[in-house]
């Protein structure tokens, strides 16, 4: 008998580390044409139905559809528009005034009203009715500012540059509770105070506006934003509208200490594009030291849904309503990556290849995060700069945002793409058959998604859709800041419960939940 | 490290079945191993365990002398084909190779190797779903070869093939062997090992029944007997029984003779003056001898059901 000798491979055997699976995994995912199709699809859906099925609203408006909506100084879109008395002030110095009523009126009914209407104007001080002293760096439109004001429910505030806001005395002025305001100017700093009797000042905060000129205006203003009626902030199931209001203030023991300042009062409506700038009894009265201001608009940042100004307002991320649908084929694709596997005894061949399950099931998270990645990343960003322009061509205003929060859109578009993709991953390693896992991935983005829906649910069960459940991550979309010294319609596409690293945050959370899972169930079930 | 195949003691239970009942065998290199038994003997489910897909209850099975799972690159350590069905319908055979070659840091270069190695140049373009079953186990064992393995375990490679495809793969197995890889071949039909195997390890209901040469089994089953080719069956009959043989006619012009060698019994034939046309040692079927085997395995079987009747 002979005796052969065992044998030796001629050739060195290759490398077997993470990057080798990794490649292994795409060449998988490449060469099964099906799949390719499918993912470039799910982008182009994103685009083409945002871009072009969706119906993001038209101006009816006659002459130019969008105006010139000033900006603030942080960039964003402001509504600058409130009854200014003031005179010029060209030195350090101080403005105190006593505050002893702040009335308003509004129209219930909603619609249109001009300078003469008079029925169905009722007796109410909105929320965010304001009056009180302003020094402003111009009358221009967006121009810095300072101010100390009373406001309708919310007690005294101190506010500047449209976005600031800082809480004094609460409570409401009358004229058995007046309220003291004062403004110091120290170059450009300037300091807020408040005061119940005129003796006691407490200081209610400091801000720096950079670059005030030496002549500036200070003065008192009044001024009252448009009111949601109904159920707030479900009015809009309820079939509601925006109401115009004004208000009026009454101020006395008024005082402006430093010079030179001009000497006589002027007052002025300053601002445009307020729902309405022409209310009845808009100007002032100023008698034996007493000024009576009624004003209508507000100081304030537009927020979105366009309610406080009288032309359609949109965001940037109006145009990624379809990334739903492009994400449904993701994961049906992601989940079936690992179904399409079980289903053939294919993962029997893989896992032979790479005994080393874990790093298998990271690889295929991998490869479908990339694949989602790195498709959303074209789609989100036509959908969000090519969409913008599609707006504004429909004569929508869309709110001004940094270069730095487009990309935030546009990159956490993508990046919810790839970790809803790394979840179905998981979730079809999990279940193993195709149908579950697809019918469960499905299940888990747009039922929450339905339920998100305030036409469908009330307010409070949507925010808490996308509070706790994976289309939390859809908080990325939010480009713009919700105020809450601003009456909006704070709610989905716009606006979020969560901040978008946190909405994003909380699908990553749900993504590693499942993918522990998934890992340790790949380990121990034989395949 | 020899390349080798070692399964010691394994168990293996699947709900109420027990699939692997004290499953031990070693496979060595330079020869074909046959890995036969009935369907459900455990052979399928022992080589899931050999590649760790499969954990045992009880029990260990090393290739070249570590658990599957420590082996690094182990496509070069050991090629398996387990279910040759096993594949992406719509991925053409090429890119089914070329992503395990990737898995390994190999290149597409040895992927083409392979495809020519196990015939498949004319295919390897077409997509795998509409391959036959004999062209998926040509493209399962070209898989099996990637890593340029010393050892290969099939299961039921014969299965599909047509006529050309059984010679050749025979031929296929045969050169491997030759080149002192270790190969272990599961059948559940003993004949298709013929002329195949050097080794055969005998399954039945999860454990070991023999593990035995195919010579030495064939040679068992064979015993001394001498076959005669002859028109004067009686005669002959006559005068080798009174020669003290024991003879059995099997067919119209044949007998088989037992109890004396072929030398003898040319003489006593010749003696008697009756004439035949053959004497030859009795060789005995690889299929013969598996059933002689099992059918002491069988038996017992059917004794215990019986047992189990009241």
């Amino acid at each position: 008998m002979t005796t052969i000798a065992p044998y030796r491979a001629p050739q060195r055997a290759g490398r077997d580390g993470f990057w080798q699976l990794v490649h292994a995994e795409w060449t998988k995912f490449r060469t099964v044409r099906g799949w390719l199709v499918a993912v470039v699809l799910a982008v182009v859906l994103i685009d083409v139905l945002g871009l072009f099925l969706v119906d993001v609203g038209t101006n009816q408006c006659n002459g130019p559809c969008v105006p010139a909506v000033p900006t603030g100084p942080g960039g964003e879109a402001v509504l600058d528009s409130f009854y200014f008395v003031h005179q010029s002030l060209s030195a350090d110095g101080s403005l105190t005034v006593r505050v002893t009523s702040l009335t308003g009126k509004y129209q219930p009914q909603g619609g249109p009203i001009g300078p003469h209407t008079t029925r169905g104007l009722t007796r109410f001080v909105v929320p965010w009715a304001k009056a009180g002293i302003i020094i402003d760096q111009s009358t221009k439109q967006g121009s810095a500012y300072a101010a100390m004001m009373v406001t309708g429910q919310h007690g005294v505030r101190m506010q500047y540059n449209y976005t600031g806001d800082i809480a004094g005395l609460p409570g409401r002025v009358s004229p058995s509770s007046p309220r003291w305001l004062r403004l110091t100017r120290s170059g450009d700093t300037i300091t807020g105070y408040d005061s119940a009797d005129g003796s006691h000042w407490t200081k209610v905060g400091t801000v720096r506006l950079a670059g005030l000129p030496a002549a500036v205006q200070a003065g008192l203003f009044a001024t009252s934003p448009v009111y949601f009626q109904g159920n707030f902030p479900s009015y809009a199931q309820s079939g509601g509208g925006t109401s115009p209001s004004t208000a009026t203030g009454v101020f006395d023991h008024v005082s402006l200490r430093g010079g030179p300042a001009t000497g006589t009062w002027s007052g002025q409506f300053t601002g445009a594009n307020a729902r309405l700038d022409s209310m009845p009894g808009v100007g002032f009265q100023h008698a034996d030291g007493r000024f009576t201001i009624t004003g209508t608009g507000d100081i304030a940042p537009i927020v979105g849904g366009g309610a406080n100004v009288n032309f359609v307002t949109g965001t940037i991320a109006d145009h990624l309503v379809a990334v739903i649908f492009g994400l449904v084929v993701l994961v049906v694709i992601g989940a079936m990556f690992v179904t399409a596997e079980y289903r053939r005894g294919m993962m029997r061949v893989t896992l032979a290849a790479s005994p080393r399950r874990g790093r298998v099931l990271a690889a295929k998270s991998v490869v479908i995060g990339l694949v989602c990645f790195v498709l959303g990343l074209p789609a989100a960003a036509i959908a969000v700069i090519v969409g913008a322009m599609i707006s504004r061509n429909h004569g929508v205003y869309v709110l001004p945002v940094s270069w730095l929060t487009e990309l935030q859109v546009i990159v956490g578009i993508a990046a919810l793409l790839a970790v809803a993709g790394v979840l179905a991953v998981a979730v079809g390693t999990i279940l193993r058959r195709s149908v579950l896992a697809v019918a469960t991935v499905i299940a888990v983005f747009v039922l929450p998604y339905i339920l998100g829906d305030t036409s469908v649910v009330a307010p409070d069960v949507s925010e808490w859709m996308f509070r706790v459940t994976p289309i939390a991550a859809f908080a990325v979309q939010q480009s713009v800041p919700a105020y809450p010294q601003v009456m909006g319609q704070y709610g989905p596409p716009e606006y979020f419960a969560l901040p978008p690293w946190a909405g994003l945050l909380v699908l990553c959370g749900y993504a590693a939940v499942a993918l522990t899972v998934a890992c340790s169930l790949l380990r121990t079930r034989d395949a | 490290m020899e390349a080798t195949i070692e399964v010691a003691g394994l168990h293996k239970r699947f709900g109420p079945a027990l699939a692997l009942d004290g499953m031990s065998f070693v496979v060595r290199p330079g020869k074909v191993t046959g890995f036969v038994g009935p369907n459900g003997a455990g052979k399928s489910t022992t080589m899931r365990v050999i590649l760790g897909l499969d954990a045992p209850d009880a029990g260990r099975a090393l290739v070249s002398g570590q658990p599957y799972a420590r082996l690094r690159h182990p496509l070069s350590h050991i090629g398996a084909l387990l279910d040759a069905s096993a594949l992406q319908p719509g991925r053409t055979a090429r890119n089914h190779l070329l992503w395990l070659a990737h898995s390994q840091g190999l290149t597409a270069r040895r992927v083409d190797e392979v495809i020519e190695q196990a015939g498949l140049m004319p295919a390897a373009r077409r997509k795998a779903g509409g391959y036959s079953l004999g062209m998926r186990q040509r493209l399962g064992i070209a898989a099996a070869m990637l890593g340029d393995p010393p050892i290969l375990m099939l299961d039921e490679p014969f299965n599909g093939l047509d006529p050309e495809g059984i010679v050749w793969m025979r031929g296929f197995l045969r050169a491997l062997a030759g080149e002192g890889r270790a190969i272990l071949v599961s059948s559940h039909l003993m004949s298709e090992l013929q002329d195949t195997a050097d080794h055969l390890v005998v399954v039945g209901r999860g454990r070991v029944i023999a593990d035995t040469g195919v010579a030495e089994l064939i040679a068992a089953a064979s015993g001394d007997r001498v076959t005669v080719r002859t028109r004067a069956r009686a005669e002959a009959m006559t005068a080798l029984t009174h020669g003290g043989a024991t003879v059995a006619a099997t067919d119209r012009d044949t007998l088989t003779i037992a109890g004396l060698p072929a030398e003898q019994v040319v003489a006593l034939l010749t003696e008697a003056g009756v004439a035949f046309s053959e004497v030859a040692a009795h060789r005995a079927t690889l299929e013969e001898a598996y059933m002689e085997m099992t059918r002491e395995a069988v038996e017992f079987r059917a004794q215990s059901v019986e047992e189990a009747t009241p």
